[in-house]
């Protein structure tokens, strides 16, 4: 085992550090070292994207991005994203449109919708389909995923966030 | 979407207030709070002080006899704590297990591997980064063996006897036949047509996005067994972990947490449940061990492997006579198939389809070769999917065959309304059905009349376009204790509602839901039963130690199974609510009328007591003679499955240039009979429609000569991103079961075994007028280009 170094990260508006070897995922750290398990892992050649967070304002597969390398980096994960007890105009709309079943993609699907919104507030819905394609569904046949990021683009215009 | 009435409903249910969301309502789901915000708690969520982690060795081979396993270096890595090998099993006689279909599966190999991927060692350490650095040093020799891995040679006399272990040797499992063959064979000597597809069911996996694992938590004080485990049936497993590792029942308990995905993937028990159970055992410590991807693709329970053979006798005028189906099953190494004991090749035998014919003959056989075992039912009920895969193939190749107008043959040969409950010749009762009133509303929907002309416009321009229709009947909710069980346990289902002193509930079920929106649906039949509003009431499912004993969720039994146990435990409460209401009314318990949510008195309707009154009274105010409290359990054996049906039609272009073909529209019609949730209902049926195009497109788990694995990973097991996946178009008709309790049947899986055969069928009209008359799934684009470049059309 090689040595571990103390890796620091502000994580959902927290600082927070804990020790990594080097070749340690950023996924294993997330939810391991931190505690925070709403990120998850659906395979291991980076198909998925249950793994996907926000590093440093990019969405990114947290499996193909090691510890090391988001040390001192800002990270936001799907625990991140209500506020004040609020849920997220996109987590609102994945509850009202039925945008998930078992919800095991959907913190990936979440964080690549958010990072999509951000990019591109009002996509069409060939937009939103390439916009998800780097997250797997098993459950909804995405009908209802691109009506849920619709509902949030809409909503967030109207002054949400 | 409503459902339109298509037949006189026997069960008619009436709607209640949006407040308390009984049936027929689009409740948004009580369990998707948690999964938003990254608080769902899945199998590998659970840690537990001082658990460590199990990773397993595999076979590189297909065939091989393992000449040594030499650990001493793995064991030397700071670290590691334990490696386990079948050698060391078979000490606890625990390097076989039982399958769940008369067969028994290596743990860990011992003398010999059979196929790729086969687990050989499992090693145990203090992460999962040791455990995965330690099984690459666990040396273990082999000296290669022949390989079988066409189903077809099996029973050369040339090809290996795979399994050493068993008496007989031979690669042969099983022969199964059903139906009158002398009746069959006579109407087809008879027959004006005779018409023949052979088609492939290809071998794939269901790959739920979260695979399989477990963390085994053997408390040596107390001697209890905690076993967090990715199932489907937890009360099930916890009965064969007792009988196979002679564990004291009491002292285990299942947890099924929640569960990320399942299609059939989570039914059985697998060799590194097993090993992380045996190392908790030794090591006292609590074993997490979770399957990669990979791991998940290549020796998990695979689905489907039928090579099938139908053939249909009809006259002149397309009136069907028979049938007959001769089908080579392939099971892998070991017979794993997860289904009913009476049924070596499950409900295959309802390949008679929506039609009404008198004779049919059906025979499968089973083989070994050197693939991964299985034979699981992936999102369907028990081999149902290659049933209506191979009639709906079947049907549309006699209309070729006749020049007939697919959807006139179905018309004509549809099972009638009125024939409902029906006998099919090969032993099935269906119990309700309208299959024309289906079929009717999918030609609607799709403006199919108009699609033939523009297809007719398009080939005289050599463009290539296809409409591909499917009226698919499904056999679900297994079932009657008297035809079905697993492993000998009856496959009933069960609920247990419990009713608070201030009117709210628990309900526990039988069943474990893995995405289907259980702890929505069972509180909207309880809200329906007995008008407590849904969000009232909690679901529980997955605690083995709390929840009623039950078979799981798979075959789409949950509503027909537990959804019935519900609805009948509701009405045991409400005849105690009755009599308690009397006492509090002073009325008789005849002069009491209920209504969702209350009981009043003939006459008076001002003099009514509430659900929540009368609950509180069974706790504060119990009369004479009654036990006090207000809760009751059904286990509920259903008298017979309940029959789904619909049809779906998929409109298809192709590149000529690329081969790909293009799902331009897809309509589906289902009928489920009395809907619980609408909302729910459209998104199953998405979900599986989803996964029919990825089996008919993408999905296969092949093999090459040497028994190595393509399409072990998500890189080369291709499953559709929303990219790849068209629009879907939903309808309903109604036609309610005449048995079920409140006339519901199960639709979870009627997209998935209903849609294969409507992509194959579109994909197949589109090249037609060039002769041709079939192609096997996977249609890629690469084999269709092939076509069209055999044909001269590629330019």
């Amino acid at each position: 085992m090689a040595k571990k170094e103390l890796i620091h990260v502000k994580i959902n508006g927290k600082d927070r550090e804990a020790p990594a070897e080097p070749r340690l995922l950023l996924v294993h750290f997330i939810r391991e070292q931190l505690g925070l398990t709403g990120t998850h892992v659906g395979c291991d050649t980076s198909n998925c994207g249950a793994c996907t967070v926000i590093l440093n304002g990019r969405s990114v597969k947290s499996c193909t991005v090691f510890a090391v390398q988001a040390d001192g980096g800002e990270i936001m994960t799907v625990e991140g994203l209500p506020s004040n007890g609020a849920l997220h105009p996109l987590q609102e709309g994945f509850k009202e449109e039925h945008g998930l079943q078992c919800g095991f993609c959907t913190p990936g699907m979440l964080m690549s919708s958010y990072a999509l919104l951000k990019k591109n507030p009002k996509p069409s819905e060939e937009e939103i389909r390439w916009g998800i394609s780097g997250n797997l569904c098993r459950c909804t046949g995405y009908q209802n995923i691109v009506k849920a990021v619709q509902y949030a683009s809409k909503k967030m215009a109207q002054g949400g966030k | 979407m409503a459902a339109e009435k298509t037949s006189p409903g026997l069960v008619e249910v009436e709607k209640t207030s949006p407040e308390v969301s009984g049936m027929g309502h689009r409740m948004k789901r009580k369990e998707d709070s948690r999964f938003l915000q990254g608080r769902g708690n899945y199998v590998d969520d659970v840690n537990l002080p001082h658990m460590v982690y199990g990773h397993m060795v595999r076979s590189p081979y297909a065939h091989a006899r393992i000449k040594s396993i030499n650990a001493e270096a793995a064991k030397k890595l700071p670290g590691v704590l334990a490696i386990i090998t079948g050698e060391d099993l078979a000490k606890a006689n625990l390097a076989w297990m039982p399958t769940l279909f008369f067969d028994k599966q290596m743990v860990l190999a011992t003398g010999k591997v059979l196929f790729q991927a086969q687990e050989v060692a499992f090693v145990v350490a203090e992460d999962r980064y040791i455990a995965a650095d330690a099984a690459e040093l666990v040396e273990v020799e082999y000296e290669e063996l022949p390989v079988l891995v066409d189903p077809y040679k099996a029973t050369d006399p040339a090809s290996p006897i795979l399994r050493e272990d068993r008496e007989e040797k031979s690669n042969h499992i099983f022969h199964w036949e059903v139906g009158d063959k002398a009746a069959t064979d006579k109407a087809f000597a008879d027959a004006a047509v005779k018409s023949k597809v052979h088609a492939i069911s290809q071998r794939c996996h269901p790959a739920p996005l979260e695979t399989c694992g477990c963390v085994a938590d053997y408390n040596k004080a107390t001697e209890r067994f905690t076993i967090y485990l990715t199932s489907q049936a937890p009360h099930a497993h916890r009965t064969l972990f007792a009988l196979v590792a002679g564990l004291p029942e009491q002292n285990i308990r299942v947890v099924s947490p929640d569960i990320g995905g399942g299609f059939g993937n989570k039914v059985p028990i697998y060799p590194g449940y097993v090993c992380a159970v045996v190392a908790s055992l030794t090591l006292g410590v609590p074993v997490k061990w979770i399957e990669t991807r990979s791991e998940n693709l290549q020796s998990t329970g695979f689905a489907r492997d039928y090579h099938m053979t139908a053939e249909l006798a009809a006259d002149k005028d397309g009136k069907i006579k028979a049938m007959r189906v001769k089908t080579l099953a392939d099971h892998g190494a070991f017979n794993a198939a997860a289904q009913p004991t009476k049924f070596p090749a499950g409900l295959f035998s309802v390949c008679t389809g929506s039609y009404d014919y008198p004779a049919a003959f059906c025979e499968v056989d089973g083989v070994y070769t050197n693939k991964a075992p299985g034979g699981i039912a992936y999102r369907c009920s028990f081999r149902i999917t290659e049933a209506a895969y191979l009639i709906e193939r079947a049907v549309d190749v006699l209309a070729l065959d006749l020049k007939m107008d697919p959807a006139e043959l179905r018309r004509k040969n549809f099972i009638q309304p009125e024939k409902f409950p029906y006998a099919t010749p090969l032993g099935w009762t269906y119990d309700s059905g309208n299959y024309e009133g289906a079929l009717n509303k999918a030609l609607e929907m799709v403006g199919y009349k108009e699609l033939r002309k523009e297809q007719e416009e398009k080939r005289k321009k050599g463009e290539l376009m296809g409409i591909g229709i499917s009226s698919f009947t499904e056999a679900v909710g297994a079932g009657p204790a008297h035809t079905f069980d697993i492993a000998g346990i009856k496959m009933f289902d069960s609920a247990e509602i419990r009713i608070h002193p201030t009117g709210k509930a628990i309900c526990r079920m039988g069943t474990k839901s893995q995405g289907q929106g259980h702890e929505t649906t069972y509180a909207q039949i309880v809200a329906q039963e007995l008008g407590i509003p849904a969000k009232d009431v909690i679901v529980e499912e997955g605690d083995t130690d709390t929840a009623p004993y039950g078979l799981g969720t798979y075959a789409s039994r949950s509503t027909p199974t537990s959804g019935a146990a519900t609805a009948m435990a509701a009405r045991k409460i409400r005849d105690k609510a009755r009599k308690i209401a009397a006492f509090l009314l002073e009325a008789s318990e005849e002069d009491l009328i209920w209504e969702p949510g209350k009981f009043f008195v003939r006459g008076a309707p001002g003099k009514a007591k509430t659900i929540q009154e009368i609950a509180f009274a069974a706790y504060t105010n119990i009369p004479p003679g009654l036990e006090a409290g207000l809760e009751a359990i059904n286990y509920y054996d259903p008298p017979n499955l309940t029959f789904p049906f619909g049809t779906y039609i998929s409109v298809v272009d192709i590149d000529k240039g690329t081969g790909e073909v293009k799902v331009r529209k897809f309509v589906a019609v289902d009928d489920c009979g009395n809907v619980i949730n609408p909302m729910i209902v459209e998104g199953q049926i998405h979900g599986g429609l989803t996964e029919g195009l990825a089996i008919a497109f993408m999905q296969e788990i092949g093999y090459d000569e040497n028994g190595n694995v393509s399409g072990g990973t998500f890189m080369d097991y291709l499953v559709p991103t929303a990219v790849e996946t068209p629009h879907w178009d939903t309808g309903l008709t109604c036609t309610p079961s005449p048995h079920h309790p409140f006339g519901a049947k199960g639709v979870g899986e009627s997209p998935n075994v209903g849609s294969p055969a409507a992509f194959v069928n579109s994909v197949v009209d589109a090249l037609s007028h060039l002769g041709v008359k079939h192609i096997d799934m996977p249609i890629t684009p690469w084999k269709v280009w092939n076509i069209l470049k055999e044909k001269g059309l590629t330019g």
